[in-house]
Parts: structure tokens; sequence; C-alpha cells
């Protein structure tokens, strides 16, 4: 029983055993893993847990807790909307609403084409040019609909 | 052939998310087409982000300001030839005679937008790594008793004595001790530690490698946000350069003591902020918070006695050990001393980064630094302190920024975020979004804040929808009674906080929906 086996299993393997010896290493191997197949397949859970002698149900634990931590592949790109509360005095649930209409899905989901992933994120540190979002990693402040359609097209 | 112009471009995050890299390309090219010799220097935010993206010229020694700059004024700044400062409406005059720089005080900030981040040499022409010389003349004893008699308490939120943190750490034996700096900057408003990180690394490394020396440890970690890439990005090229000029590793500063520092990144769980529950994420476990005691200092990561700080806390300690305690002291009122970096955010005219020594109340913050709201209508109210944070009501603005009597009317200065909220705000729904952000980042280690935070967005719901009002707000009062005193940590246990403070405060928010009539 476990996971179907992937063409990532071998990359998968030398990540995590390239950190292994470092101490609290599974969180710096999972962003390895993240880093270089955008998400964290479910077939890396027994790799992992192999390399760093911990049960599955440890990693699969830590996979899960993290919000930062994906299973499935994302978009070609990822629109990140903050929902926190510097923004949300600059008008960000209209914002979050108009993003959500536009791309026709809601947060956690990844459009039709493949092309876009939406995800809500709870601040980005730019709360004084509020509202924020991040595409991929670059920031965009003072964002109204009609700007996020500019950083979008 | 004259002299090269510096020209200072922020590469803070907010500048770039204002366009900050389109204007720097732009003035590249339009000095290359006008000829013009200048050197492009990407320094940090001066932390004026209402004015970003905020271009220096510097003319004859002095910085000239210009902002907000936008691609398409580049060209008419060159024909004000803006190179020998010239008058243009974007001009502000020399950057540090300007109104909201000019009154602060400057201490933990001192080199924040003014350095190259990643220049060593910039960091010691401006007074840098004269923390850690002299540092490294003292005893461990010394060296904390410095920090202590400074009154610095941890600018994290909870704002306990730094030097007595310190003291627990040093009296512990152990093999091996660890330095941790907090870079899990969640709290909404809040962006200080950020831009630490981006526009002065080097004086968190060296407020960790004095506290690494004062304790004897001899490995640090820095614990910073997924959400902030730039600033993880800009950290570890700061921790190469300073490895190879033996600032860190085997050999500090040739003093035959070793630190080694590297930067781990979190994975988007707030809850990783908490002390405790960030050192469980850093051994590679889930972010789950950890009964108290044992104490972090006492066992901290890996069962090793631990200084955990947040940035701000330990890019404070240079300029104490640089200029001495009482110099440090000698700033703000009660038992809050030295500075304070307030971050004025949200619906705000003028945000931006404001450092200043305890004591100036929160309307002259709000009015006289950030010229009210961005939109023109009244304030409605503040939150202070980040999500946990209540939000204060106008009648309360004259409370001077000091944590004894912000604690007073029941606020709290936290990290000294502020987010500014005009009277369209519906704070009834703002109180619902503390218990559903409670909801979302919960551990679920502890019952009442994993089953409470859901209980009371339902609560809320029903409050706001008319159903038996009055019952359902006793109910809510007790559930918020039961988080407080029963929560393992500051998550559940002060959630609460920002509803109770719309239940007292602003009491007809979650009446005034109500549609239908209280049922019998």
């Amino acid at each position: 029983m476990g996971a179907p086996e992937s063409p990532h299993d071998a990359e998968i393997r030398r990540l995590a055993e390239a950190r292994a010896a470092e101490p609290g290493a599974l969180l710096p191997i999972l962003h390895a893993i993240q880093d270089r197949l955008a998400h964290v397949p479910d077939s890396a859970v027994p790799i992992v847990a192999e390399v760093l002698n911990l049960s599955r149900a440890e990693v699969h634990g830590v996979v899960t807790f993290y919000h930062f931590f994906r299973t499935t592949p994302p978009g070609k790109r990822t629109l990140y909307v903050c929902r926190a509360e510097a923004c949300q005095a600059m008008g960000s649930r209209a914002l979050e609403t108009y993003a959500r209409k536009k791309l026709g899905v809601d947060f956690h989901e990844t459009t039709g084409d493949g092309r876009l992933s939406l995800e809500p994120v709870y601040c980005l540190g730019n709360c004084a040019c509020s509202p924020a979002v991040m595409v991929d990693e670059t920031v965009y402040g003072r964002v109204t609909p009609q700007r996020l359609d500019e950083i979008l097209a | 052939m004259a002299d090269t112009t510096k020209i200072f471009v922020p590469s803070d995050t907010t500048a770039r998310s204002l366009g900050a890299d389109a204007v720097a390309a732009a003035v590249a090219a339009e000095a290359k087409k006008r000829g013009a010799n200048v050197e492009i220097i990407r320094n940090g935010s001066r932390g004026l982000y209402w004015l970003e993206p905020l271009v220096e010229v510097q003319v004859a020694g002095v910085r000239h300001a210009y902002g907000p700059v936008t691609v398409g004024d580049v060209t008419s700044l060159f024909d004000a030839s803006f190179l020998s400062a010239g008058k243009h409406a974007l001009a502000l005059g020399p950057t540090e005679d300007i109104e909201y720089l000019k009154k602060q005080t400057r201490l933990t900030f001192a080199h924040v937008g003014v350095i190259d981040p990643l220049s060593l040499e910039d960091y010691r022409v401006h007074g840098g790594y004269r923390g850690l010389s002299n540092a490294l003349g003292l005893t461990g004893e010394q060296i904390i008793a410095t920090v202590t008699d400074s009154g610095l308490r941890g600018r994290g939120g909870a704002a306990f004595p730094t030097g007595i943190k310190w003291t627990t750490v040093l009296g512990a034996q152990a093999d091996k001790k660890y330095v941790v700096c907090n870079a899990d900057e969640g709290d909404s408003g809040t962006f200080a530690d950020r831009m630490i990180l981006e526009s002065d690394p080097f004086v968190l490394i060296e407020g960790m490698t004095i506290a690494a020396i004062a304790v004897g440890a001899t490995k640090g970690f820095v614990y910073v946000r997924a959400e902030y890439p730039q600033a993880i990005k800009t950290l570890r090229a700061a921790i190469e350069l300073a490895k190879g000029a033996g600032l860190l590793g085997d050999n500090v500063q040739g003093s035959g003591k070793a630190f080694h520092l590297e930067v781990r990144e979190a994975a988007g769980a707030y809850i990783c902020g908490e002390e405790t529950s960030l050192l469980e994420s850093l051994e590679g476990k889930r972010g789950m918070v950890r009964y108290r005691p044992p104490l972090p200092a006492i066992k901290g990561l890996f069962g090793k006695p631990t200084i955990i700080n947040n940035v701000l806390s330990l890019s404070t300690v240079p300029v104490i050990l640089d200029k001495g305690a009482e110099f440090y002291k000698n700033f703000g009122v009660g038992r809050s001393r030295g500075t304070i970096t307030i971050q004025l955010a949200g619906n705000i005219k003028r945000g931006g980064l404001i450092e200043l020594a305890f004591g100036v109340p929160l309307s002259e913050i709000l009015h006289g630094f950030g010229g009210g709201t961005a939109t023109a209508r009244p304030i409605r109210a503040v939150q202070a302190g980040g999500p946990l944070g209540a939000y204060i009501h106008p009648k309360h603005f004259a409370t001077p920024f000091d944590y004894e009597q912000f604690a007073a009317v029941g606020a709290m200065v936290g990290h000294g975020g502020l987010v500014v909220f005009d009277d369209t705000v519906d704070m009834g729904e703002q109180a619902r979004f503390a218990m559903e952000f409670c909801a979302i980042e919960s551990c679920g280690k502890c019952t009442p804040c994993r089953i409470g935070s859901v209980r009371g967005v339902e609560v809320i719901d029903k409050i706001r929808g008319g159903e038996n009002q009055a019952a359902n707000t006793a109910l809510l009062r007790d559930l918020c009674d039961t988080m407080v005193t029963g929560s393992l940590c500051a998550l559940g246990g002060m959630a609460p906080f920002p509803v109770l403070s719309v239940l007292n405060h602003f009491p007809e928010a979650l009446q005034a929906r109500a549609g239908k009539p209280e049922a019998a």
C-alpha cells in the first residue's frame, strides 16, 4: 500500500537526502521539494519519512499543518489576495469578491485552463499601501479591481 | 568629466509594489541617454510609504528627495535638473528635513533607508558593528546588565524584559545554546520586521551575534515567514557577506568565539509567531504550542537553553551596546523605555514607519503624522497590535504610547502596528473576522481556541442575524471569557479582545443589523 510512484521520486529522494543531516530538516526538505516541483506530491511522504526515519503520519501531519505547502500542482501563476485587516480597511473584501468572480474560482482553486491559482494570504507586510496582492513572488500595492486586471493581463 | 551623482531608489517590498524597479530602470535609461554620470543605489525604504517610490539624489553630501515618482515623471525630473537638486513638482527638499522623518527618533531604524542593505562598508560607516566590538570587551554578565539596564522589553508584543530572558539562558548549564530570531511577522498592519530584514539586515545579524556572545550560544536561526521572499533573499545574502568578513563563523571578529547563523523559511502558519510553536516548527514538526514551564530559556530549541526574541528587540541591541544603557533608557516614559517603532497602516493618508520615544499620544500619530484617513472620512476605529488587539474607540485616542497606559484602556501596543478604519467600517464584521481568523489559524491543541473560535463565528452570525440577541450576546461574552482564561497561548487567549472591544465600545455594531424582532 502507499502512494503511487511518480516520475519525481528519484528527485525527491535526492532533495531529502541532501539535507537529511541538518537538525530539524523536515521543513527545509519540504520547501526544497516545493521549490522544485511547485507542490509536495503525495508520493513524497513515504520517501521523506524513510529518509528522515519518521513515520508517514508525522510527515503527512507536517505537510498538512502548514498553509504554504500544497499537495496538488498550482496553476502557471498563483495570485495571493491579502485578506487581513489593513487590507480590509481599504476595500480588500470587494477586491476578493472581484477576483473570485473574474477568475471563476474560489480560494484554493485553479482556473480551468490551468493558468492561475487563487490563494488567500494573511498579510504581505505591505499594510501602509493596502490592499495588496502577490503574484508568485511579486507584491503589488493599492490594488483596485482595474489594477488587478492590468496585473493579470 | 563630472563626478558621479548618487541616486537612491528603494528596493523595499512596498516601494517595489508601487513600481520602484521600473523607476530605477527608467532613471538608468534616461541618464544613459543624456550621458549623465550616475550611480544608482538600491537602498531600503525610509518608511515614508505614502511618498514611495521615493527617489533621492545626493548633492554636495546632502540627499534630496523626490516622490512619489512614477516612470512617467523621470524625463521631467531630468529636465528639471534634479541631478543638482532642481525644482520640480515632486521635489520634497532635503530628505532629513521632511517633517514626518525629522520628528522621529530613529535608534533601531537609524540606518534603514539610508544605507545600501548589502553593503557592509556602508553599515560600518554609519556606526555598524561598534556595538559588537564593545560587547567583545565585556563579560556575558556585563553585556546582559547593559541590556537589562536599558529597559528594553520584547518588541514582538509580549513586552517581557529582554535582559531577564537572557540572564536565564546565561545561567542555564548545557553543552549547546541557541539564539532564535522570531521573524514570523504575521500581524496585519505590521511591517517593521520586514523593513529591518530588507533594509538593514546587518543590524539584526549584529544583535544576534551580541546575544550569542553574551550567553555562550554558538548557533542561531532566523525564522522568516514564507510570505516575505525578498526579506529571505536579502538576509541570506547578508549572512554570506558577514561570514566572508569574519563576522560570523568559528571566530567572530577574531574573538575566538563561534557563532553560526542560518535562515529558516516558515510555511504560512500564523501560530508559528508564538515562540514555543515556532521552536516546534524549527525542529521540523507541526507548529503546536508547548506547555510552559519549562521556559524556552531553560529548555528551548532541541531541548537546549534558547534566547528567542523578535527582530526589533534583537536589532535594538547594537545601539544599546554602542551608546550605552543610559542613552537608551533616557528615551520613553514610565516602564516603557527607549523607542517604539509604530507602523501606521490601513485607511490612512500618510502611512509608514514612525519610530518615536514612548509617550506620544495615539492622536498625534493618527493626525499629526498620518493626516487622517486616506478616504478623508472620520476615523471610526483603530486596531492596535495586530489581529489579536482591541479596536480602539476615538474616545481613547489621547492615550499615550506606553505599554501600561494602553493596557489601562483595554488595548495593547503589541508589535506597534496600527490599522485605521474610517466610518464606513462594519465593526460587527470585524468582530466576526477576529474569530474567523482564530479558527483558521488555531493549532488545535487546546479546546477553548480550537472549538471556541468556531463557535464564536456562529454566535456572532446569530447576533448579526437578529436571533435571540440578548441571550446570544451573553453567550458570546461567556465564550470570550472561556477563551481568554482557558487557552494555552495568546492566539485563543487574545482573539476575544477585538470582539470584546466591539461589544464594549461599539455596542450598536452588534445590534443594529437586527432586521427581525428579538425572539421572546
